[in-house]
């Protein structure tokens, strides 16, 4: 295969993937790095999984070609699994053995030699601030815990690359925050390709480049600055009187389309907002109750490209609810 | 080749580890031996002075042999059958990313659960003192390798249904349809030769029925009792493992 770029690590070109007549995974095409952070980023049942899962040799494809390290996901599984390292969205740790247990039957089945397993088990639980519970079970663990163990795990065979599916799913802001730490410190002390994906918008900033997936096809790639940049300007959103009125007065003096937005808000774009907003105050004919101004998120790209909101306001307690389900679900 | 085998003793030894700290699990599956025998067991053997039949003590004898049996079934079946929600939400998916083979899995698997099993039936013979059941080292050895290759043949079994029917709410149907079935009708609880015609058919093709047959061999060596002769036993058992264990480690390699 000469057509290869050299530089990338993965090679996806017109995935589909089908579940009894569902599409889950639609045509995509795309290519990952060596040494980048590359995020998947789309809404519930956007089909990152799927695509995952078919790129760890976990799923077979429909129709497509897949390559990772230039071996073929269908033909050398095992090469593969061989340098990828793998943290699931569900939960995958054996609760009833203790951190150092975990990595440590992970680490036979990678054939790493015992003297060396101690060492790198030491190592990968330091990274992820887990050294002083290493030999508690993980059944004790918090759920953030658990999440640092399953990256300390996917470490411990230095794979070349390391998928994180949904890696703060279902854990509070802060551990969450911690969890991108890692992630950005891993990135900074390893050669090392990582490839992940969420759906919480704001957190995929730390990629280098972006896919945004929705329905099972990609419907933009780019860094995160560019994509935010397709946006034009900042995001401006206004509570007024009269909505009807102010809109069209808006859309006359801008010329950008004006959209309703949540809680009878108006929003719309503009290019400098600082000097814009008080010019608009002055002469705008309608009373305004209240206005603010911010820069694009990856989360208006997205609006911006479907018309919907990545996340639905109850999104995040369905996620709690559905780690639940899972972890009853195990016994 | 070593990798292989590796990963085989990997899965083997995190089976063996979890079932020995599960203890509400190893008390708990005592519970049910414990009442088939002396509950069940005590109370059909002295109904037989009401209906007038012989003595109820060999009716306990008779029984202590599927008690065991019946234990090793369940363990067994059981633990092969967690190869399905471990694979869709537990540690096997982690397993199924690293470069061991399907087959060692599978096997890896077999091993473990037959483990189990097997303690946990020669924990329960640990009654047989109370049934006046003389259990030597020779005999004990015996009824080792017996539950091994009958917990073998039901694992195997288990595997193969875990890979064809992959949900969780067949599981119930399974175990009310297909287990209890079995083992009421593996000649666990009473002798088979004396039965129905059609409960007889439905014994010969039903492997459990073999193992509890070279089971009650081992323990008891009573002629009345036998249904088959031991090497056929035997071969009953270990083809269903061949045959189960080939065809499982291939549904189990299968991708979605
Ligand atoms: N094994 C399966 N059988 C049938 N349909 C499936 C299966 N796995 C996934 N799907 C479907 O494929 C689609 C994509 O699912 P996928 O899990 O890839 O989404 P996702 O982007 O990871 O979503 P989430 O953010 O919820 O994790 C969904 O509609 C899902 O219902
Ligand atoms: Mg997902």
């Amino acid at each position: 295969m000469n057509d290869i770029n050299a530089n990338n690590i993965i090679e996806v070109k017109n995935l589909v993937k089908e579940f009894k007549g569902l599409r889950a995974v639609d045509d995509i095409t795309f290519s990952v790095k060596e040494n980048e952070i590359f995020g998947f980023l789309g809404p519930n049942g956007a089909g990152k999984t799927t695509t995952i899962n078919i790129i760890c040799t976990l799923l077979s494809k429909t129709s497509g070609e897949v390559t990772l390290g230039g071996y073929n996901v269908a033909r050398e599984r095992n090469k593969i699994r061989n340098c990828i390292g793998m943290v699931f969205q569900d939960p995958s740790l054996d609760d009833r053995l203790t951190a150092l247990e975990n990595l440590y039957f992970h680490g036979l089945l990678y054939n790493i030699p015992r003297s060396a397993l101690k060492e790198r088990s030491e190592e990968v639980l330091k990274m992820v601030n887990l050294s002083s519970r290493k030999n508690n079970l993980v059944m004790t663990y918090s759920g953030g815990m658990k999440r640092r163990l399953e990256i300390a795990r996917g470490l411990l065979h230095y794979p070349k690359i390391l998928f994180l599916d949904e890696p703060t799913l279902g854990l509070d802001p802060q551990t969450r925050n911690k969890i991108w730490d890692y992630i950005i410190k891993l990135k900074k002390s390893k050669n090392i390709t990582i490839f992940l994906t969420s759906h919480y918008m704001e957190e995929t900033e730390i990629c280098d480049r972006i896919a945004i997936i929705d329905e099972g096809k990609i419907i933009a790639l780019d860094t995160p600055d560019n994509l935010k940049n397709t946006i034009g300007g900042d995001i401006i959103t206004i509570l007024s009187e009269e909505n009807v009125k102010l809109k069209k007065y808006i859309k006359e003096i801008t010329g950008s389309d004006v959209h309703d937005a949540k809680e009878g808000e108006i929003r719309f774009e503009i290019k400098d907002s600082s000097s814009f907003i008080p010019k608009f105050i002055k002469n705008s004919p309608v009373k305004i109750l209240s206005i603010s101004a911010r820069k694009p998120t990856l989360n208006d790209v997205f609006l911006d490209l479907t018309g919907r909101e990545i996340r639905e306001e109850n999104a995040s307690a369905r996620d709690n609810l559905r780690m639940r389900m899972r972890g009853r679900m195990r016994h | 080749m070593k990798k292989e085998l590796i990963g085989v003793y990997t899965i083997w030894l995190r089976d063996i580890k979890r079932y020995f700290r599960d203890r509400p699990r190893i008390i708990a599956s005592f519970a049910q031996p414990i009442l088939f025998l002396f509950v069940l067991g005590t109370g059909i053997a002295s109904s037989f002075s009401t209906f007038g039949g012989g003595s109820g003590g060999d009716f306990l004898n008779f029984m202590f042999p599927g008690i065991v049996g019946m234990t090793v079934l369940f363990t067994s079946f059981f633990s092969a059958m967690s190869i399905v929600w471990d694979r869709e939400f537990g540690f096997l998916r982690e397993v199924l990313v690293t470069p061991i083979s399907r087959t060692s899995i599978v096997v890896g698997k077999l091993l473990g659960g037959s483990t189990i099993a097997m303690i946990q039936g020669a924990i329960i013979l640990l009654f047989s003192p109370l049934l006046k059941i003389p259990i030597t080292f020779v005999i004990f050895f015996k009824i080792i390798g017996i539950m091994f290759l009958v917990a073998m043949t039901i694992a195997t079994l288990g595997i193969v249904l875990a890979s064809v029917i992959k949900s969780m709410q067949a599981f119930q149907v399974i175990t009310n349809f297909l287990l209890m079935p079995m083992f009421f009708l593996s000649g666990a609880l009473f002798p088979l030769n004396n039965t129905v015609k059609w409960m007889n058919v439905v014994a010969k093709i039903n492997p459990l029925s073999y193992g509890i047959d070279a089971m009650r061999f081992a323990m008891l060596n009573n002629p009345a009792f036998q249904l088959y002769p031991l090497w056929l036993d035997i071969v009953v058992l270990a083809s269903v493992t061949v045959v189960m264990s080939i065809l499982g480690s291939f549904l189990f390699g299968r991708q979605d």
